[in-house]
């Protein structure tokens, strides 16, 4: 296995072996959590890393847009407040309800 | 809505069939984003159907998503009007919409330009986006424009819970109530970079504690206040609520940020909330308890 889990402090996952490096990752990350090693010898593509991974806010961005399944990431919106109302009511997680961010 | 746009193909000045194609929400504020960034361009700009939702946020519902793109091309049928086959989507809107697939149904390539419109003449300049117009800040001006928010929708249960607490304890627990609220409301967001910790429950542990000490002072040695036992029951009953209340808040400011991920946000809810609960509710039976036994206490 070549998986690395990122960070303890979250859910994201990447997997060096499955990579192309296309660097879809790098563009659609919101946090520089990817980052480049420099071109890897013989090949035109660059090795992709995980640089900040203590930075993930589990957009889902970047596992969305990996054509190659490299990236794994439980996304979701990082809201207390929508979460402890779901866990209240037993209603789906989800923002714009009940007035908020709606 | 007052923010809503009909979705669909706009024209910006005259596009030709060679023009650019920009896509966004149609939520006024990101459409004028966008359309004062391109002032003077010819392009079309693609908007989706968020409900009014920005795209970050219509993003993470799936609403600015790739379903709605390719649906949206093909009512419009972009195919017959332009000659290019690229489109230029607002970074944010990568958590929802699934380039490759989009291509694959569509034939057009999805672009992703950078995080901010006003980026965009830049970035349209020079081809590509530096780093830093990838990265999402959170700027002190960002977080000042959801004071406002904040203060809205806690000014109401904050009024009522003053105002319950000053009738069974006096005006010291009234603006201990407000002070709690107005330190998780107002001086959190403002605060946020520089409390220390990561954790948003224990930076608002550390504010509601440090907001609630010149309420412990006259808890101890203020005028009403017994001694002993009852001066510190006093001093606790501001101390606890106070910190429980204003972490809370914090913890719920989350949502409003974009540095929060789902699986942290989880975390301090099991870690902290049980605590804040019980920081609280030992709080308000001190604060009776005082009341009851102590009699003279403000």
């Amino acid at each position: 296995m070549t998986t690395i889990q990122a960070s303890k402090l979250n859910t994201l996952q990447y997997d060096s072996e499955l990579c192309c490096g296309c660097g879809m990752c790098l563009s659609v990350c919101p946090h520089g959590v990817f980052g480049t090693n420099g071109a890897v010898p013989g090949s035109q593509r660059s090795e992709v890393a995980v640089v900040r991974g203590d930075a993930c806010i589990e957009c889902g961005a970047c596992q969305r847009n990996c054509p190659t399944g490299a990236i794994e990431v439980e996304s979701g919106v990082g809201c207390a407040a929508a979460m402890i109302y779901s866990a209240l009511t037993g209603r789906k997680e989800e923002c714009g309800s009940e007035g908020c961010c709606s | 809505m007052a923010h809503r746009l009909e979705p669909g193909l706009y024209a910006l000045g005259s596009p030709t069939p060679e023009a650019r194609v920009f896509v966004t929400a149609n939520y006024t504020l990101s459409f004028d984003a966008l359309r004062e960034a391109l002032a003077g361009q010819d392009a079309y700009i693609l908007v989706l159907e968020t409900k009014a939702i920005n795209v970050w946020c219509a993003a993470g519902k799936g609403s600015f998503g790739t379903d709605e793109l390719v649906a949206r091309l093909q009512s419009v049928d972009l195919a017959s009007k332009v000659t290019g086959r690229t489109l230029i989507l607002p970074q944010l809107g990568a958590s929802g919409v699934c380039a490759q697939d989009v291509e694959r149904s569509t034939g057009f390539r999805v672009e992703y330009g950078p995080v901010r419109a006003a980026d965009l003449p830049r970035y349209l300049a020079e081809g590509d986006a530096a780093p830093e117009m990838r990265r999402v800040s959170f700027s002190l001006k960002d977080r000042l424009v959801l004071v406002p928010v904040e203060v809205v929708g806690t000014l109401l249960p904050a009024l009522l819970a003053a105002v319950v607490l000053f009738w069974v304890s006096g005006p010291t627990a009234f603006w201990a109530t407000l002070a709690a609220v107005g330190a998780g409301v107002v001086l959190f967001p403002l605060l946020l970079p520089w409390l220390p910790t990561r954790e948003f429950s224990t930076k608002g542990f550390l504010l509601g504690g440090l907001v609630a000490l010149p309420f412990v002072a006259r808890g101890l040695s203020g005028p009403g206040t017994g001694t002993g036992w009852t001066a510190l029951a006093t001093a606790l009953s501001y101390f606890l609520p106070m910190a429980a209340v204003t972490a809370y808040l914090a913890l719920n400011f989350t949502g409003a940020t974009p540095v929060a991920s789902r699986s942290g946000v989880r975390r301090e809810i099991y870690r902290y909330v049980p605590l804040m609960a019980v920081m609280a509710a030992a709080g308000l039976l001190l604060l009776l308890g005082v009341r009851v036994l102590g009699g003279t206490a403000l």
